[in-house]
C-alpha cells in the first residue's frame, strides 16, 4: 500500500513541472497579455452576418 | 535576454533620433524622460536619482516609481544622453528614452514575467501543501512511517526550490543589490525571512531532525507575489492612463506633395507641410484646415467628447479625431512642438514631486525596515527558534507603507487629465485638498479674456446692423485690444483711405462718406456736436452726425457663477482679486456673489494679499491666467492656471486647465480631495497593521503562515483601496467623459 507512494509522489512532482511548462507555453503565446479585453469581448458587437 | 535586444546607447545621441524624446527648454539645456527598468521599490528610486545626479553635466534628475520614469535635464556641452544612460546601467538598472512603442513591449514583458512567477509559486505552494497534509493529520500518531515522511519532505524540497530560486528571484536580487550598496530596502526583510526559513527546513530534511515549513515558505512566496502582481497591474494601468496623450499621436501621416500623397512617419512632418486627414483618423500634428469642413473630437484636451465644427481656417489639435469628412490641413506645429506633446511633458513632470505626507511615509518605511530586522534578530536570540524571526521579518515588512501612495497619485494625474486639467506637481494635491480660500483673478479667469460688444446704442436713427458692419470694416486697421470685439464673420463694406490714428481711433471713407470710430472726442470732431451718451467705450460717427455708441465687455465665463456657488457650498472662502478698476470688479463680485473682492491691485498687491491670508493660517489656492500673475501663483499654496494649448508648457502653475474651462476647477478639487483621502487611509492602515503585527510576531503569537497572510492581505488591501474611485460625485461623469473615442469612425 505505502509502496505506491514511492511511485505516485515522484510522479506528482514530475506532473507539476509538465503543467508548469504548459502554462509557460500559454503565457509566451500571449494568452494572458490582455486580461481586460476578454471581459469586454462578449459585449462587443462584432458578429459577422452569416 | 533583454540587454542584448537593446540598441547601443550611442544611437540615442543622434539628433534626428532625439527629436521625439528630447526637449530643449532653454539654450544649453536638454530635457528627456527616461523609462527605468528593474525598479522594485522606493529605495531604487533614490539610487537611480543619486547616480543620475552624480553624472557631470546633469542639471536635474527626478525619478518616479509609479511610472518608472526619470526626468533628466542636462547640459549638452558637458555630457551626452548616452553617458547618462550608461550611468544607470552601471548601477544595475536599465534606462531608455521614452518612446511609447518600446514602453509597450517593456510592460508586456514585465507582466508575463510576473504572471509566470506567480503561477510557479502558486502551483508549487498547492502541491507542497498536499505533501505537508499527511504530516499535519498524523501529528505524531505514528501512522505515517518515517520513510514516507522523509519522502514527502524531499518532494516538498524539490518543489519549493524552484519557487524560491525562480519566483522569489526579485526579492533576493533586490536585497542583494541593496546589500552591495550597504542599504536596506523593503526586499531585505522578506529575502532574509525566506532564506532563513528555507535553510532551516533544508537542514531538517537532510539531517532528519526538526520541523520543516516548506508549505509555509511556498505559500508566503505565492501571497507576496500575488500582492506584487496586483500592484504591478495597478501601476501599469495608472501609467497607461497617463501615457494616453503620447499614444494618441498617430505614427504615420499622409503628406500631400503636389497631386500625390505619400505616407510618412508623423515625426517627420514639419511646419508648413500639407497633410490629408481621412474621416475617423487622428490629426497627426497641430495645424489649420485648408480644404474641406468637418467635425473634430478634441476630448484629449478638453475632457469633453463633443464634436467641434472645423470649417476652413479652423485650428486643428494634433491627436484629436476628425469625425466626418476628409480634411486637408496645413501643419503649424509638429512632433514634439505640438500641444499634446507639451501637455504630456508637463504631466510627466508632475511625478517629480510628492506630497509632504508621502515623503514622510517613505522616510518612515525606511526606518521601520531597520526596526523590523533588529526585532527579528532579538526574537531569534531570545527564543532560540528561527521561526519567530521568520514571522517577524515577514509579518511586519512595511511594504504596504511603500505601496500606499504612488498608485493613487498617478491615478489622480490621469483622471485630472481626462477632465481637462493637467497636474504638473503632485505636491499640490495636498494643498488643494486642504485649501480654505480660493483666490480668483478676473481677466481671463472669471472672464473669457476676449472683449465683446455687450450693447450698441444707435444714435440719430442709424441702423444697428449697418453700424456693426461699418465698425467691423474700420476696426480691421486697428491694433487696439478692444478692436477684436468688433470682428465679425461675413462681408463688411469696402473702406477707402483707411487710416489708424494711434490712441484715438480709425477713420476711412465708406460709400463716399467720411467715417470715424474710436474715442468720443475723436468722433466729435466730425460729428459736430457732443455725443448724447457719455459713458460708452467706443463711438462711431460720420460727417455731421453720430451713428452709434458701443459698450464693450469682457464677458463672464458661463460657468463662473456655478463655480463660485459650488466653491462656497464646499465651505471655501472665495476672493476676487483683480487689477481692473474697482467699480467693475465690485459689479462682477456682486453678480457672482463673491463677498471678498479687491480691485485695482498691482501684482505686488496681489502677492501681499495672498501672503496676508497665509499669515492667518489660511491655505490659499490661486487661480489665474498664469502669464501675468506668475509671482502670486508661485506664492499661493496651490496654483491653477487657465491655459489652452502650447502656452501651457510655459505656465508656472501646479495645475493647468488645458481645456480653458473654469468648471474643471471643481473637479480638480474633488479629485485632490479624493486622492488625499485614499492616501491617508492607506498610510493609516499600513501604520496600524505594522504597529500591531510587530509586537505580536516578536512575542511568538503569529506563526510564519499567519505572518504571510497578514502581510499579503495588508498589501492587497492597500492596492485595492488605491484603485477605488477618487471622487464620489464625479464617478458617473468620469464614466461618460473618459471613455475616449476609439480610432475607428464607427461611432460618429
Amino acid at each position: 500500500m505505502e509502496a505506491s507512494l514511492y511511485l505516485l509522489i515522484p510522479l506528482s512532482v514530475a506532473l507539476v513541472f509538465v503543467i508548469g511548462w504548459v502554462f509557460w507555453r500559454a503565457l509566451e503565446g500571449g494568452q494572458f497579455d490582455d486580461l481586460e479585453r476578454p471581459a469586454h469581448d462578449v459585449l462587443m458587437d462584432d458578429d459577422k452576418p452569416k | 535576454m533583454r540587454p542584448e535586444a537593446l540598441p547601443p546607447v550611442e544611437s540615442y545621441d543622434d539628433p534626428l533620433a532625439q527629436k521625439e524624446f528630447v526637449a530643449a527648454p532653454a539654450e544649453g539645456v536638454r530635457e528627456a524622460t527616461l523609462i527605468l527598468d528593474r525598479i522594485r521599490c522606493a529605495a531604487c528610486l533614490w539610487l537611480n536619482e543619486q547616480s543620475l545626479r552624480r553624472v557631470p553635466g546633469v542639471l536635474r534628475a527626478d525619478v518616479n516609481f509609479t511610472t518608472q520614469r526619470a526626468q533628466v535635464t542636462w547640459d549638452p556641452a558637458v555630457t551626452r544622453l548616452s553617458k547618462i544612460l550608461e550611468a544607470i546601467r552601471a548601477v544595475g538598472y536599465d534606462a531608455y528614452p521614452f518612446d511609447p512603442r518600446r514602453g509597450d513591449a517593456l510592460a508586456r514583458g514585465e507582466r508575463r514575467r510576473a504572471l509566470w512567477r506567480l503561477f510557479v509559486a502558486g502551483f508549487g505552494a498547492m502541491q507542497v501543501m498536499m505533501y505537508a497534509w499527511p504530516a499535519y493529520v498524523d501529528a505524531g500518531a505514528g501512522t505515517l512511517s518515517a520513510d514516507a515522511e522523509a519522502l514527502m519532505r524531499w518532494a516538498s524540497l524539490a518543489l519549493t526550490t524552484p519557487v524560491l530560486a525562480f519566483s522569489c528571484g526579485p526579492f533576493f536580487r533586490g536585497a542583494w543589490q541593496d546589500a552591495r550598496q550597504r542599504r536596506i530596502s523593503l526586499d531585505t526583510p522578506i529575502a532574509l525571512g525566506l532564506a532563513a526559513g528555507f535553510a532551516a527546513s533544508v537542514w531538517a530534511t537532510v539531517t532528519g531532525r526538526g520541523e520543516v515549513y516548506f508549505d509555509s515558505i511556498a505559500m508566503l512566496a505565492f501571497l507576496l507575489l500575488g500582492a506584487r502582481t496586483a500592484e504591478l497591474f495597478a501601476r501599469q494601468k495608472a501609467g497607461r492612463d497617463l501615457d494616453r496623450l503620447a499614444r494618441w499621436m498617430p505614427s504615420f501621416a499622409l503628406r500631400i506633395s503636389g497631386a500625390a500623397t505619400e505616407r510618412v512617419p508623423a515625426h517627420m512632418l514639419a511646419a508648413g507641410d500639407r497633410v490629408l486627414v481621412g474621416a475617423g483618423e487622428r490629426v497627426p500634428a497641430d495645424g489649420v484646415v485648408e480644404e474641406g469642413a468637418s467635425c473634430a473630437d478634441e476630448s484629449l484636451l478638453t475632457g469633453e467628447s463633443r464634436a467641434v465644427l472645423k470649417p476652413v481656417g479652423a485650428p486643428l489639435v494634433g491627436g484629436s479625431v476628425n469625425l466626418e469628412q476628409p480634411l486637408a490641413m496645413r501643419v503649424t506645429r509638429a512632433g514634439a512642438d505640438t500641444q499634446a506633446a507639451a501637455i504630456g511633458r508637463l504631466v510627466e513632470r508632475a511625478a517629480a514631486t510628492k506630497p509632504a505626507l508621502v515623503e514622510r511615509a517613505d522616510w518612515l518605511a525606511q526606518r521601520l525596515t531597520v526596526v523590523v530586522i533588529a526585532t527579528a534578530a532579538l526574537a531569534w536570540g531570545f527564543s532560540g527558534n528561527v521561526w519567530f524571526a521568520v514571522a517577524v521579518l515577514v509579518a511586519t515588512c512595511p511594504c504596504a507603507l511603500g505601496l500606499a501612495s504612488p498608485i493613487v497619485l498617478t491615478r489622480a494625474g490621469a483622471q485630472l487629465l481626462s477632465r481637462g486639467a493637467a497636474l504638473t506637481r503632485s505636491r499640490a494635491l495636498e494643498a488643494l485638498d486642504c485649501a480654505s480660500d480660493v483666490v480668483l483673478d478676473k481677466t481671463g479667469t472669471l472672464t473669457l479674456g476676449k472683449p465683446a460688444i455687450a450693447r450698441v446704442v444707435t444714435l440719430s436713427g442709424a441702423d444697428e446692423r449697418h453700424c456693426r458692419a461699418l465698425a467691423a470694416a474700420l476696426e480691421c486697421a486697428s491694433t487696439h485690444p478692444l478692436a477684436r470685439a468688433f470682428r465679425v464673420a461675413g462681408t463688411t463694406p469696402a473702406v477707402r483711405e483707411l487710416r489708424n490714428a494711434a490712441g484715438q481711433g480709425v477713420e476711412g471713407r465708406v460709400d463716399g462718406r467720411f467715417v470715424r470710430i474710436g474715442a468720443r472726442r475723436f468722433c466729435a470732431q466730425i460729428a459736430g456736436a457732443d455725443a448724447p451718451t457719455a459713458d460708452a467705450h467706443v463711438y462711431l460717427a460720420e460727417e455731421g452726425r453720430w451713428l452709434a455708441a458701443f459698450f464693450i465687455e469682457d464677458a463672464l465665463r458661463p460657468e463662473a457663477e456655478g463655480l463660485v456657488q459650488a466653491l462656497t457650498a464646499r465651505g471655501l472662502r472665495v476672493h476676487l482679486l483683480s487689477g481692473d478698476e474697482p467699480a467693475l470688479v465690485e459689479r462682477i463680485a456682486r453678480q457672482l456673489g463673491i463677498a471678498r473682492w479687491t480691485g485695482g491691485a498691482t501684482p505686488q498687491d496681489k502677492f501681499d494679499y495672498v501672503a496676508r491670508l497665509q499669515a492667518e493660517d489660511r491655505v490659499v489656492a490661486m487661480v489665474g491666467d498664469g502669464l501675468n500673475d506668475a509671482p502670486v501663483l508661485a506664492r499661493a499654496d496651490a496654483s491653477v492656471a487657465m491655459g489652452a494649448g502650447a502656452d501651457a508648457a510655459q505656465l508656472q502653475a501646479d495645475v493647468v486647465l488645458t481645456a480653458d474651462r473654469l468648471g474643471a476647477l471643481g473637479e480638480v478639487l474633488d479629485v485632490a480631495r479624493g486622492a488625499m483621502r485614499l492616501v491617508r487611509q492607506n498610510l493609516g492602515w499600513a501604520l496600524a497593521y505594522n504597529s500591531l503585527a510587530l509586537p505580536a510576531a516578536a512575542l511568538g503569537f503569529i506563526g510564519p503562515w499567519e505572518a504571510a497572510i497578514g502581510m499579503s492581505a495588508s498589501s492587497f488591501i492597500v492596492v485595492l483601496n488605491a484603485l477605488r474611485p477618487l471622487s464620489r460625485a464625479g464617478t458617473w461623469k468620469q464614466a461618460s467623459t473618459s471613455s475616449f473615442p476609439s480610432p475607428s469612425p464607427s461611432y460618429s
